[in-house]
């Protein structure tokens, strides 16, 4: 099965999961790559990403699976031909054959940005580092049976804060991103809660890598 | 740091509406560009983007040199206030610059109840909403589409109107408008100008006094302006320019698909409808010149699905050879091929089993009126054995599902044209029992009647709206005779379309009415979340107006109408005409059958009417 590697940043951050899944399938059709489609009532093309990201975030590792119905093209080739016809903001890296099973994906490596409008508030550096060597932290997350809490600590691998300036924090960490996964924005929401005085004018979060079981970079 | 907009996205609904970047997107280096061209949709994005005249528009202003024309929707609720709250600007998408940077505000407006976007998307953009306040040549505002066939209520605020099809007239507006800023001349110079094309329309050039009694005395024109001005159409639509190169939305949109225009017109002049005599008279497009565009759209867009746009598909002359060649074509390139507006007629039904695409879901029809008799009344032929025939067929071949709609509130109605809808819906469902393949899942009869709204350039444009207590009578009257459990009843609320029947016939005193229900906190007002039926209420109100002098009085056929200065190529003699045939129950044949001589071929030189 061919897999992509792919970038979405800029504006092309604010497309949901479902838009980024129609604008692949289009581009596809545009680039003259035909998809297989799924069986059933209602066919779909078979395209799948294997992280699905919440609207807002950045990303330079991101994973589609695709499969190619009935040509046989070049994964440069591929490349290019999606690149020529794709949105602003999403880019193909590289096209490859998929060797390993999305399963094994298990660690995402990403920095949350701490913004203040004023300067960085006195030992947030520390207070926030301090904040995430604790044993549990539980922190509020929607789940279909409402708001429930939930420990991030287990799923927390590793934290660092770094100083970027005067007025932004970089929370680089590494998460769980399957079975299961941590969302970083969550690591907002605990300094909110439990952190309220180092509250950030705004805080976002961009995905740079992701790992198997053993921390080895995974494609 | 994050900017001030990409710091408000992720908090509001649907962010991707806000930003553009799609694919086909235009976007053009500044220092080329002498004329800036905001083209506005009074309503979101995802209404806006399925819009195909915007589209049309949208490229052809942007293939003239020189000229960069960007788009801006309505926010949503949440944004608004977002914008509100930090002093943000409405901005285009494109370039992201603020509204008020622009040489040219447009606007196409295709439904009365938008109208207080419009208002309050200039408000949003910082730009006095008055023309009369707009001094300059810049943020010279102006707007088409179908409501500007009365543009009255929107008198205030917009400088001129352009009325009919855009293809040419635009490009012609923003040419002069380019050597307007050159030789820098004054908004009235350009004004003066400008009403020397013809299809524009300058409502600040005409005086309009009133009787006692409210009604117009009278129309009068000033600085040379036309007293009629009639609407521009293009009369070779295979030569006219079509986009197959168009924006692909990044995000979902309510007609998320490619569209083919069949031809423009309608032959059938069902009595109520304003499309069918104002975009009179017919044109079609080749098979030939449609194919070719089909396959440069979907292979430019990668759609999945597209559709057959017109009034009324079944009338396209070349329907048989354009679907002969389309289908596969899109079999081939796992294309959904939609044929909406299908009439019950035999090709029709050999059609949709070819197409497939009668998945269990769409059966639909709009008798519009319970009885042969409205029906006649209103020219909707549409039979009661069409009706049957195609259920029997459709529920032997396992459709369980048929929807329904009426209008309640016609003209000559009486209790028995009510009920006659119940009659009918019974009669579907004996059908059903006697045909179903498959009964396991039972039969669902979706009904819904609307409140008729008259509309100008229509025969029913001197109509009495029914007042909303009898129209809510007819509805629990209906309601009453549906005891079946099949059938599932929706009636709108009146509100809205008693505003709509305002609007839709209103006067230049309603720009006072618009601007206050916008400060009571109306807009959005086409969405059930938004609309605010109490904030207009006090608007008509505090400017001491009564919605009712505009819907249950009726216009008299002598009185001076406010649409009275545009002419949209069907004549007022035929309009009356049709409306003494409504009366006596007379129906008058499509045009394909014999010309009824409504006028409107008079709009075309090179050409015939094609019905």
């Amino acid at each position: 099965m061919p897999r992509l590697l792919f970038e979405k940043t800029g504006n092309a951050v604010w497309m949901s999961h479902l838009d980024l899944m129609r604008v692949f399938q289009r581009s596809f059709k545009r680039a003259g790559l035909p998809l297989t489609h799924t069986q059933g009532f209602n066919p779909r093309p078979s395209v799948s990403i294997a992280l699905p990201m919440s609207v807002g975030v950045e990303s330079v590792c991101e994973l589609l699976d695709f499969d190619l119905d009935g040509v046989s093209v070049s994964g440069e080739d591929i490349c290019d031909r999606l690149n020529n016809v794709t949105v602003d903001g999403v880019k193909v890296l590289q096209a490859y054959d998929a060797g390993r099973k999305i399963k094994e994906l298990s660690y995402l490596h990403c920095e949350v940005v701490f913004e203040y409008d004023g300067n960085i508030p006195q030992n947030a550096q520390a207070s926030i580092e301090q904040l995430f060597s604790q044993d549990s932290l539980l922190v509020p997350k929607k789940s279909k049976n409402g708001m429930q809490e939930q420990d991030i600590i287990p799923m927390l691998r590793r934290l660092e804060v770094k100083q970027a300036g005067e007025r932004e924090l970089i929370l680089d960490c590494t998460v769980c991103c399957q079975n299961p996964s941590l969302n970083p924005m969550q690591l907002a929401q605990a300094v909110d809660r439990y952190l309220p005085a180092l509250k950030p004018d705004f805080a976002k979060c961009r995905r740079l890598e992701i790992y198997d079981g053993d921390m080895n970079v995974f494609r | 740091m994050t900017e001030l907009l990409q710091r408000i996205l992720p908090t509001v609904q649907k962010p991707a509406r806000y930003i553009g970047g799609e694919y086909n997107e235009i976007k053009k280096d500044l220092s080329d560009v002498r004329v800036r061209v905001a083209f506005c949709f009074p309503d979101t994005y995802e209404i806006g983007m399925s819009n195909v005249g915007m589209r049309i528009l949208y490229g052809v202003m942007n293939q003239m040199d020189g000229v960069w024309c960007e788009r801006v929707f309505a926010p949503w609720g949440d944004m608004e206030e977002a914008m509100r709250a930090n002093n943000l600007p409405l901005w285009a998408l494109e370039s992201q610059s603020p509204v008020k940077e622009f040489d040219m505000i447009a606007f196409t407006i295709g439904y009365e109840m938008c109208y207080t976007n419009i208002v309050n998307m200039l408000k949003l953009s910082g730009i006095p909403i008055h023309s009369a306040e707009r001094k300059d040549l810049k943020n010279i505002v102006f707007a088409g589409g179908v409501c500007a066939f009365n543009p009255e209520p929107l008198a205030d605020f917009i400088d001129f109107f352009s009325l009919g099809e855009g293809e040419e007239i635009t490009e012609e507006i923003v040419t002069l408008y380019d050597r307007a800023k050159a030789e820098d001349w004054s908004k009235d110079t350009y004004l003066r100008e400008v009403a020397k094309i013809p299809g524009i329309y300058v409502p600040s050039f005409y005086t309009h006094s009133y009787n006692e009694d409210g009604t117009l005395a009278a129309i009068t024109p000033k600085n040379g302006a036309p007293a009629v001005v009639t609407k521009r159409i293009i009369e070779d639509l295979d030569k006219a320019y079509f986009p197959t190169k168009t924006i692909v939305p990044s995000t979902e949109i309510v007609h998320d698909r490619a569209n083919l225009e069949l031809f423009r017109g309608c032959i059938r002049g069902c009595r109520f409808c304003q499309a069918g005599f104002a975009y009179r008279p017919v044109r079609k497009k080749s098979p030939e010149v449609l194919y070719k565009q089909a396959v440069e759209t979907l292979s430019d867009s990668g759609h999945n699905e597209i559709t057959l746009s017109s009034l009324s598909t079944s009338d396209y002359k070349g329907l048989k050879e354009l679907t002969d060649a389309m289908i596969p074509y899109c079999e081939n390139h796992r294309v959904n091929l939609s044929v909406p507006s299908l009439r019950a007629d035999n090709f029709s039904r050999e059609l949709m089993q070819k197409l497939q695409t009668l998945r269990k879901s769409g059966l639909t029809f709009a008798p519009e009126a319970g009885t042969q008799r409205l029906r006649d009344v209103i020219n909707k032929n549409l039979t009661e054995d069409e009706i049957l025939t195609t259920c029997a067929n459709a529920f032997s071949g396992g459709w369980n599902n048929v929807k329904l709609y009426f209008m309640l509130g016609l003209p000559t109605e009486t209790d028995e044209d009510v009920l006659g809808i119940a009659e009918l819906v019974y009669k579907i469902i004996k059908v059903w029992k006697e045909q179903a393949s498959n009964k396991k899942r039972g039969l669902r009869v979706h009904v819904a009647t609307a409140y008729f709204v008259p509309k100008p350039h229509t025969p029913f444009q001197w109509e009495k709206q029914i007042d909303p207590q009898e129209y809510l009578r007819r509805c629990r009257l209906l309601k009453e005779h549906f005891y079946s459990k099949s059938i599932e009843y929706n009636y709108h609320t009146p509100d809205i379309s008693r505003l709509e029947a305002v609007t839709a016939r209103g006067d230049r005193r309603l720009g006072a009415v618009i601007e206050k229900a916008l400060e009571n906190g109306a807009r959005l007002d086409g969405w059930d979340e938004y609309f605010n039926y109490q904030a207009w209420l006090d608007a008509f109100d505090s400017c001491g107006i009564d919605p009712d002098f505009y819907t249950v009085r009726g216009y008299a056929e002598d009185e001076v109408l406010p649409w009275d200065t545009i002419d949209v190529g069907v004549s007022k003699k035929f309009l009356l005409r049709e409306r003494v045939q409504a009366y006596a129950g007379n129906v008058t044949p499509d045009c394909r059958h014999s010309c009824s001589g409504c006028g409107a071929n008079c709009l075309l030189q090179g050409v015939t009417c094609d019905a």
